[in-house]
């Protein structure tokens, strides 16, 4: 193949699995959402988990967006300085976007900054979003897609506390954004915190958090802890399905952190809703990719 | 057995129901959300087709055009409190007798719907087929300027639900009420996770 084609066939693949994403939830959402509703006894929160799983038969059968919020399409580049591909990356991407958008179809989500005019392409200023990491020296990249929808966006914040507030000022932060935003959220939510040295480092780090598979813990044995923690106190207050009350408010609470500076204590949430789309592609220097987060999908 | 609304909607069915009860919709409900109420309230528009005793919906579809008209991929709910600041007036300048969203809506629509005889209900967010398939017809759009998701489309809809009802006509608020519960629920869970969290931090 020459370079062009190749690139032709990375916007192709790309482009099919955005379309998946936002029709096929990932694995690891599926068992978790399975674990809660077999967890739920109040009668008015089973009827919205029956809606759900119905929901997600029906999007896979139908092949439709599960949700109607298809949100600004998000991805997070995970690449090896020798991948080839990785200067023509944010081209391939912007052009895997409007190709998904026409094929799934979904929703027209960029309004244009300033103008305040839906581009009615799901590609404008900045959009789609990627966030371009640098990993190793390899010649692979991983790609994570995410879509969410305005309600799960609206929670999400950043804060930085004086050092004397401490990861008791940083618990408060969380219990209050969820309890105060997280019934629009649609919950069961994935909650990701981040601990770091300034407002964006915090909110990155909270993204970073809420996009780890559920089901993972963080390797320190005291951020582990702590999502186990938080997890539990979170769970206590019982938001249930959509805010309806029930036994469960989060999928998980996942934790990631950074050394800080001394003076300061930043902490960010960013909050995942129920249909949790998000999905991770893995590609080698040939273009042979591996889709990680959807075991037995085929593009 | 299904307990289930048809459009034009009588007050007398509106005023038997309770929050926590499950109810299905049949006939003309229209999408309206946030440019929607702003227009009709703030801009004094009324779209063309008349509104009394019908059904809207908080919600921003995926449609597609077709040959003749629209399909209806996939529609579900938005957050009705967004729409807290016009809906009292909403109902009583339109005569629209159920608001289906997502998440409850605060004091002032439950007084309206007081007033107005007009309840809110929730249908399930992020059930976006489900609705789709109980969508029989996408009969017109109005006001397309405003894009895909805020256009102000009437749907046909055949048992279109499950609804549960959030606000009656008697001022029962179930969004309001559990957020009393939570609020009190988070002082304790609150106190018991930062001490455990502080305590093993202050373990190093």
């Amino acid at each position: 193949m020459t370079a062009i084609d190749k690139k032709t066939s990375m916007v192709e693949i790309l482009g099919k699995f955005v379309d998946l994403v936002s029709k096929e939830l990932p694995d690891d959402v599926m068992a978790k959402l399975t674990e809660l509703r077999e967890q739920e006894t109040k009668p008015l929160a089973k009827v919205i988990y029956d809606c759900m799983f119905d929901n997600m038969d029906k999007a896979k059968k139908l092949s439709r967006p599960t949700c109607q919020d298809t949100g600004v399409i998000q991805y997070f580049v995970r690449s090896g300085a020798k991948f080839p591909y990785l200067g023509q990356l944010r081209e391939i991407l912007k052009e895997a976007t409007i190709k998904a958008t026409k094929s799934a179809p979904l929703r027209l989500n960029a309004v244009e900054v300033f103008d305040e005019i839906n581009t009615g392409t799901n590609v404008g200023t900045n959009v789609p979003y990627i966030e371009w990491e640098i990993v190793d020296d390899s010649s692979n990249v991983e790609i994570e897609i995410y879509q969410a929808g305005g309600g799960c966006s609206l929670p999400g914040r950043s804060i930085v506390l004086p050092p004397l507030a401490g990861y008791e000022g940083a618990m408060k932060f969380v219990f209050d954004t969820i309890v105060d935003w997280g019934i629009n959220a649609c919950p069961p939510l994935v909650v990701g915190v981040g601990i770091g040295t300034c407002s964006n480092s915090s909110a990155v780090l909270s993204k970073r958090a809420m996009l780890r598979p559920i089901g993972t813990s963080h390797p320190h044995p005291k951020a582990a802890a702590m999502e186990i923690s938080i997890q539990e106190g979170l769970n206590a207050i019982g938001l249930g399905p959509q805010g309806i009350s029930g036994q469960n408010t989060v999928m998980a609470v996942h934790v990631e952190g950074m050394a800080h500076h001394p003076s300061v204590l930043g902490v960010g949430v960013t909050v995942g809703c129920w249909a949790n789309r998000h999905g991770m592609i893995r590609f080698d220097k040939e273009l042979n990719y591996e889709i990680i987060s959807h075991k037995g999908a085929h593009l | 057995m299904k307990k289930i609304l048809t459009t034009p909607i009588a007050d007398e069915d509106i005023k038997s129901l309770r929050v926590g009860d499950i109810v299905y919709l049949n006939g003309t409900l229209v999408t309206c959300r946030d440019e929607g109420h702003r227009r009709v309230i703030a801009e004094g528009i009324m779209p063309e087709l008349p509104m009394d005793r019908i059904a809207i919906f908080h919600a921003g579809p995926i449609v597609k055009d077709v040959e003749g008209g629209w399909e209806m991929v996939s529609i579900g709910p938005t957050t009705s409190m967004r729409m807290e600041r016009y809906e009292k007036e909403f109902l009583a300048k339109t005569g629209v007798k159920l608001v289906i969203g997502k998440g409850g809506m605060g004091a002032k629509t439950a007084e309206g719907c007081k007033e107005s005889v007009a309840v809110h209900a929730v249908f399930p967010g992020g059930c976006g087929v489900i609705a789709a398939e109980q969508v029989e017809k996408i009969v017109d759009k109005e006001w397309p300027e405003f894009g895909m998701p805020e256009a102000f489309w009437v749907l046909k809809v055949k048992e279109f639900g499950p609804l549960i009802i959030s606000i009656d006509t008697e001022g029962n608020n179930l969004f309001e009420t559990n957020k009393v519960t939570f609020h009190e629920r988070k002082e304790k869970a609150l106190k018991s996770t930062s001490k455990e969290i502080v305590e093993m931090i202050a373990k190093s």
